[in-house]
């Protein structure tokens, strides 16, 4: 029997399938207050007092509903960060990219999100910094552009 | 040997079109508040959570992980399982060999999904072979489709036996105040009535012959949490907990062509299997009552006779008798069943916690008029996965 | 409670690209794991196999391995999550008295997709997949954290990148031996400060494969077994920026029930090998503290004290570990491998000398977020 000719063939495709995540209702206050007044809320649990941003429904400690609103300030502490030097499909930016940890002013934990308008070589734990908002706001994540230090 | 291990509660949300007022982190969380009040626990009291659904049909990896905060899983052991529409039992005999393996005592078992949230058939393609059948094969519908022409043709099956099931689930499903479609307008009218207006009403579109739209499950939102408890504290946890008397499965194809469309065999192979080890012989006469995964109607026929409650070709007198009706002999899907509310990820679990219910006597306007001692419950996915539980109002021996 | 014996393993060599499809690589290990054992798939009750559809790109990924799986006409199920929980999950099946034995199974091929947009997918959609976050870039956020915390330096990290390439020269089955420096990790590449190219596991294929048995199903086989002694497993919560990322609670936890389990009261001193998901370098010290073998905050003195390199008190990561071969999904489930033949002395010259006692550790979600802990013995 004569030998069979080998290749390495393959096959490309892309899973494409749309998709919509809704917010639900505490998520969507969030937002709502974020798009049309550039306020930052977060929601505090009954029990444990602990104010989450972004908002929850339930307090995954306690495991009860949460349900006190508190206006928080659009100043924090940056907690940690991280310089990416790498572009993917994925992040909205020209690397570098700043990702930071930022535990606004009367929250219990930090909040994701990119650090702006800072050389890089200045970024340190610790630092304050303000949120800049957006110009066009759509009711996401990205109404907040980023936090930049405050002077 | 292992725990023996029974139900001790159950909880869903209401299955609805769209749950546009909750994410799908709080759509789990309303689940298990549901499934701890039945069961008078708290989130503290359970050991273990399991987890499942498909990652394609909400764009989510590691569903365990991210749901946490909701589930109530957080500082607990957790696990995902999921294989399909059968992910539902799937996640119910994980948390079963969870309890039965004795390193767990109180475990909870949760399916969800928003199926409005995705193109599920768009998701569902990605299950087949990139290579070898994606190219070439649309969603589940056709699958099914070919199923029920050959099943039709083997038996002289026709549509308006098709149809007879369809009427079943949907009868039923309004008793059942969580069931996703109530058709109202079927209420109070002869079986025989509905089943001649579903076959010739031109506004019930033919998807693929012989499917029409009633002959198919709707796509739902909805949640599902099962709790499974140990030997040692079901009979303190729930006044009747529904046991698990035996659990099976089999899934034997990798391939949709492959597929013998003769017979659900894989079905038939997890059934015997559950049978045999629970001493069944006389499934018809045994069991009381049946919450089947049925994704359309003619496998409320043919998948019968798979189960072995008949002969092949006998499945249409079985429903046309009435034997499958709410004052049946064996009340098949007191609760609407798949084709009333197909959550996918929670759907086979539904199944498992609506039986578990008929045996607890938890299951209101839906609870058939009889001693409910066997119940069985089963699910359905991917290249005829199959699952099969078998619950009992007796504590095994 | 019974005890259960890990009796066959079978692994594939980890590589950046391998030609075999998913249904090979899974019969490949599988086969390995049975012929390890002295036994064939007849002597196998059902099975649990281990796969991510964002990985597979496929939905119902594991439908595409059963016949590979030896699962025709078994009990199968599967668990998407890293595959020392689907040897967890095997486990609990040979303890409930269904089946007396159980094939584990795990695959993945990295090369296939890109693991950015697959982590990315991990995030949750409304809050923080819009800004990009992945595996990388998220786990940086945690190395500077731990920093914080333990006064931990680059250079510190650097020095398990160093310990483990070079521990990969004895592994044949590993993607990346290497002879390097703690200058060399500090000069590669930035990829997410103050992660370097070399403090980084990289995406490789591969399967692997184990097989259970109760006491029961043991004379099936021909290999002695090596005993489960200890399992523990554990979930943090999700949020970043909730959850405290230079604390690993739930590893604690984990490892507490493993470690009560087995009888063990001092770790350090009891285990003889470790081998722990080191993904990121500075996971290693931190998973340290989360083990219990160092002190809250001392990891990094554990690591530069040299307690962990080869021949010393308690060799960490023989293997090369995860720095050295990222199967995503099958990582965990090698890590046990690997702790199965150091007890069995089988493990060449990447052996601890009469190692006893072993444990293997791995993780869930980002950042570590959950964990799963084996200790496995005579």
């Amino acid at each position: 029997m004569s030998k069979m000719e080998s290749e390495n063939i393959y096959y490309e495709g892309r899973i494409k399938v749309p998709y919509k995540w809704y917010v639900g209702e505490t998520g969507s206050r969030f937002f709502i207050a974020l798009r049309d007044k550039k306020e930052i809320w977060g929601i505090r649990c009954p029990r444990c007092r602990k104010v989450y941003v972004p908002p929850v429904k339930n307090c995954w400690e306690c495991f009860i509903p949460t349900k006190e609103w508190v206006r928080l300030k659009d100043t924090g502490t940056l907690e940690s960060f991280t310089v990416v030097h790498y572009p993917n499909e994925v992040i909205p930016k020209k690397p570098p990219v700043v990702y930071g940890l930022i535990k606004i002013d009367g929250a219990d934990g930090s909040l994701l999100h990119f650090v702006g308008d800072i050389d890089i070589s200045e970024l340190k734990t610790g630092m304050r910094v303000r949120a800049v908002f957006a110009d066009e706001r759509a009711g996401n994540i990205l109404d907040i552009k980023h936090f930049a230090p405050i002077p | 040997m292992g725990k023996r291990t029974a139900i001790v509660g159950f909880g869903q949300t209401y299955q609805r079109s769209s749950r546009k007022d909750v994410n799908g982190v709080e759509l789990i969380n309303e689940a298990v508040i549901a499934a701890l009040a039945d069961a008078e626990l708290t989130i503290k009291d359970i050991d273990a959570v399991v987890i499942g659904n498909m990652d394609h049909f909400e764009g989510i990896n590691y569903v365990d992980m991210w749901s946490v905060e909701g589930s109530g899983g957080v500082m607990k052991p957790i696990m995902k399982v999921t294989t399909g529409g059968t992910t539902g039992t799937t996640v119910a005999m994980c948390a079963y060999y969870h309890v039965a393996s004795g390193m767990f005592d109180k475990v909870l078992a949760i399916g969800w999904e928003k199926n409005s949230e995705s193109d599920t058939t768009g998701a569902i393609i990605t299950a087949f072979d990139p290579i070898w059948e994606r190219p070439n094969i649309g969603g589940a519908i056709a699958g099914l489709a070919v199923e029920a022409s050959k099943y039709m043709d083997n038996y002289g099956i026709t549509e308006r036996d098709g149809a007879r099931v369809a009427v079943r689930e949907r009868l039923h499903a309004l008793n059942n105040p969580y069931a996703h479609l109530h058709q109202e307008w079927m209420k109070g009218m002869e079986a025989d009535k509905i089943v001649d207006l579903l076959v010739t009403s031109e506004q019930n579109q033919m998807l693929a012959y012989p499917l029409r739209m009633s002959d198919m499950c709707p796509r739902t939102d909805g949640a599902a949490a099962v709790i499974f408890a140990s030997e040692d504290i079901a009979e303190k946890i729930a006044p009747i907990p529904a046991w698990v008397i035996s659990t099976a499965n089999r899934h034997n194809y990798v391939y949709l062509g492959d597929i013998n469309w003769d017979a659900n065999d894989t079905l038939e192979a997890a059934s015997r299997k559950v049978f045999e080890k629970a001493g069944v012989k006389e499934p018809l006469k045994e069991i009381d009552i049946c919450e089947i995964y049925l994704p359309y109607s003619y496998a409320g026929l043919k998948w019968m006779e798979s189960i072995g409650f008949c002969g092949p070709g006998q499945g249409p007198r079985l429903v046309w008798d009435g034997v499958t009706d709410m004052d049946g002999e064996l009340p098949v899907n007191p609760s609407g069943g798949v084709m009333s509310s197909n959550p996918i990820g929670a759907t086979a679990l539904l199944r498992v916690g609506e039986a578990a219910w008929q045996i607890m006597g938890k299951a209101g306007p839906r609870q058939v008029k009889k001693d409910v001692n066997l119940a069985l419950a089963t699910g359905f996915g991917g290249c005829n996965w199959a699952d099969v539980m078998l619950l009992g109002k007796k504590r095994p021996s | 409670m019974e005890k259960i014996a890990i009796v066959g393993v079978g692994q594939t060599t980890y590589e950046k690209s391998k030609e075999d499809t998913f249904a090979e690589i899974v019969f490949e290990a599988a086969t390995l794991a049975l012929s390890d054992a002295g036994g064939d798939i007849g002597d196998i009750d059902n099975v649990v196999t281990v796969s991510n559809d964002f990985w597979d790109g496929r939905t119902i990924s594991s439908m595409a391995v059963m016949d590979a799986a030896g699962s025709w006409d078994k009990d199968i199920s599967t668990v998407e999550g890293d595959g020392i929980f689907g040897a967890l999950y095997g486990m609990m099946r040979s303890l409930s008295g269904s089946f007396n034995t159980t094939l584990v199974v795990a695959h993945v091929k990295g090369s296939e997709g890109k693991m950015n947009l697959i982590t990315n997918a991990m995030f949750d959609p409304i809050y923080q997949r819009g800004l990009g976050i992945d595996a990388t870039s998220s786990a940086a956020l945690q190395a500077r954290c731990y920093m914080e915390a333990s006064g931990a330096i680059e250079e510190d990290f650097a020095l398990v990148s160093v310990k483990n390439h070079r521990n990969a020269i004895n592994n044949p089955y590993s993607q990346l031996p290497m002879e390097i420096t703690v200058e060399d990790v500090m000069k590669s590449k930035k990829i997410a400060e103050p992660l370097k190219l070399l403090d980084c596991s990289p995406i490789s294929d591969g399967a692997a494969a184990i097989i259970l048995t109760n006491e029961s199903g043991l004379k099936r086989f021909k290999k002695d077994p090596v005993w489960i002694r200890g399992v523990g497993h554990c979930s943090d919560s999700y949020t970043l920026g909730y959850r405290d990322l230079a604390n690993p609670r739930a590893l604690k936890d984990a490892a507490y029930k493993a470690y009560k389990m087995a009888g063990i009261k001092d770790p350090m001193k009891e285990l003889d090998a470790v081998e722990l998901y080191d993904a990121y370098s500075y996971m290693e010290p931190l998973w340290y503290e989360g083990l219990g073998l160092a002190p809250e905050g001392k990891g990094p003195d554990l690591i530069k004290s040299g307690a962990t390199n080869m021949n010393s008190d308690l060799p960490v990561n023989p293997s090369g570990g995860v720095i050295s071969a990222h199967p995503v999904m099958v990582a965990g489930l090698a890590r046990l491998i690997e702790a199965v033949l150091q007890i069995r002395s089988e493990a060449d010259k990447r052996q601890v000398k009469g190692a006893k006692t072993a444990l293997a550790h791995g993780i869930n979600g980002p950042c570590g977020q959950a964990h799963g802990v084996f200790i496995v013995g005579i």
